[in-house]
């Protein structure tokens, strides 16, 4: 087969996986669009194997079944719980495969070429242990707390420049360690709610790995697919950044986390956070809102949820990543399917960021049979706070603490939040009142409009639903 | 065989191109995408190949494993993603 064949191949590969892409920002045709991806994966890869001719090579034929095998198994014993960590570590061979090639053509080509093999080959590698760490800590065999050494931005950087040094200096063997060591320290370093940017960041990493690999080796459809991958984990990366306020700039760096002051910041330490928190809605036209609750007897309590849930007409769900923790969602569609029989209208409010992937509430949401439709963006249901009955929290805690537009000099100051506080009541079935992952203090809890149902959401849900039988 | 600088100029004009196609997806479908995007970046298992018919046998073979799994696993599992957002009982039902 010669090249030009190759390339008109190449082009119409290319050309259907942006229409897989394309098809991919509707529901309805979003599935077509994935089969559409697959199928011209699979077309170029059995033309590359004629043209190579490498259909004889005994080699190559049980290397591409294991590996098939192998990802079927994986996709078929997966749970949807499990998604984060899977799609990390599947990121993660991509960019091994992508360092392998490119050391493969260290030697081959021009300036150009070489330059492209030594940067393929340290960002495939970096995107592999980057990746290898963030899987291990989603899937909890490292610890989810971030690990943060003395000094670690000054390793972290000086990991980068080395690699950068080597790569110049085209000194593989260097840049496979500084490489290699770099993904782990920038990885180790990143907590539970910084997933997401990480995950986004290192999938883009991945495509940029292959895309440059291309480069390495002149293969026109690895180097276009390739840029294509890099460009939607950098857009991702970027939406991530947005919903976190964070800068892409300071993403890049390393500065995914929170500071260590702040994280220590358990229940109530701080009187003086906790005030400042609880006092800021009062400056933003909310008067005597945010009073302390007056004790309530459990019974009163009940009768209070009672009443507000079974007059409620519009209710919105606000979940978290604590509904993903208690496996709460079969709950959560339960008492919807309740409340929609009493004929209220309900729907969900999902934060970019809540959970550990982008979109990780809406595919545990979708898995629970809630329809789509139901799920609505930040931006588009924010205003509709202010004129729903009641907000069921469920395990959501940073994504809705009105500190966020108050707080300034916290963490999540200037972060986008669920406008939760404008609603005239508010149940929180969250696991406790301890601070969420950004160690804000939420002034939500201290609203005379909240509800506070601690505990595991499950029995929570439970609960609530017992109150409308 | 394309020039090094001709697919350096390919890179950069498809990452644009994929941008723009990519910004149009709602953030409803971010988690498929990504993994879509994630079994997309297995296509190296095409540099995999072509060093497999260059003679680095081993590397080729651990390559082409890796970035298989990428592949397959990465677009079922977007399948079985994509496969659970249903509409509303009563409205007409996905294909």
């Amino acid at each position: 087969m010669n090249d030009t064949v190759y390339l008109i191949i190449g082009i119409l590969t290319v050309l259907a996986v942006l229409a897989g892409i394309s098809a991919m920002s509707r529901v309805r045709s979003a599935r077509a669009g994935n089969a559409i991806g697959a199928i011209a994966v699979a077309v170029v890869l059995v033309v590359t194997l004629c043209k190579h001719e490498l259909l004889g090579q005994p080699m190559v034929l049980v290397a591409l079944i294991v590996g098939t095998g192998l990802g079927a198994f994986g996709a078929l014993r997966v749970k949807m719980i499990q998604m984060p960590q899977f799609v990390a570590l599947l990121n993660g061979l991509g960019g091994l495969a992508s360092a392998l090639v490119a050391y493969g053509s260290l030697n081959v080509g021009g300036g150009l070429e070489k330059y492209a093999s030594q940067i393929a080959l340290a960002v495939g590698l970096l995107t592999a242990s980057g990746s290898a760490v963030a899987a291990g800590k989603l899937a909890r065999m490292l610890p989810q707390r971030p690990v943060i050494l003395k000094g670690h931005s000054v390793i972290v950087g000086g990991l980068l420049l080395l690699t950068v040094i080597a790569i110049i200096a085209k000194a593989s063997t260097l840049v496979v360690i500084a490489s290699l060591l770099f993904g782990v320290f920038f990885s180790i370093r990143v907590g539970g709610a910084d997933m997401p940017i990480t995950i986004s960041l290192l999938n883009s990493l991945s495509g940029v790995a292959g895309g440059v690999a291309g480069i390495a080796i002149g293969d026109p459809v690895l180097t276009c697919i390739g840029g294509v991958v890099g460009a939607s984990g950098l857009l991702l990366t970027q939406i991530m950044g947005r919903a976190m306020n964070r800068s892409l700039a300071n993403i890049l760096l390393g500065r995914t986390t929170v500071t260590a002051s702040a994280k220590g910041a358990h229940a109530k330490p701080e009187a003086a956070a906790s005030a400042e928190a609880a006092e800021a809605p009062a400056a933003d036209n909310a008067p005597a809102e945010a009073e302390p609750v007056a004790p309530m007897s459990a019974e009163d309590r009940s009768a209070l949820l009672k009443e507000i849930l079974s007059a409620a007409k519009d209710v919105i769900i606000v979940p978290g990543y604590g509904m993903a923790l208690a496996q709460a969602q079969a709950s959560v569609k339960k008492l919807a399917d309740t409340l929609t029989a009493r004929g209220a209208k309900v729907r969900y409010a999902i934060h970019p960021v809540a959970g550990r992937m982008p979109g990780h509430m809406n595919v545990l949401l979708c898995e629970v049979d809630v329809p789509y439709e139901q799920l609505f963006e930040l931006d588009d249901i924010n205003s509709d706070f202010a004129t729903c009955d009641v907000v069921v929290v469920v395990g959501a805690n940073d994504t809705i603490n009105p500190a966020a537009n108050t707080a300034e000099g916290t963490p999540i100051y200037g972060m986008p939040v669920l406008a939760v506080g404008d609603a005239p009541h508010t149940i929180v079935c969250n696991l406790d009142d301890s601070p969420g992952y950004a160690g804000v203090p939420n002034s939500l809890y201290q609203s005379s409009k909240s509800l506070l149902m601690f505990g595991d959401a499950k029995a929570t849900l439970a609960e609530l639903l017992d109150l409308l039988k | 065989m394309m020039a090094a600088w001709q697919l350096c100029v390919l890179f950069v004009v498809s990452a644009v191109v994929g941008y723009f196609l990519i910004s149009q997806v709602p953030s409803l479908l971010h988690t498929p995408l990504m993994s879509g995007m994630n079994a997309l970046s297995g296509i190296t298992v095409l540099g995999a190949l072509a060093a497999a018919a260059t003679g680095h046998q081993c590397l080729a073979f651990a390559a082409i494993i890796l970035a298989m799994v990428n592949v397959v696993g990465g677009f079922w599992v977007t399948d079985l993603m994509l496969k659970m957002f249903k509409k509303e009982k009563g409205a007409a039902h996905d294909e």
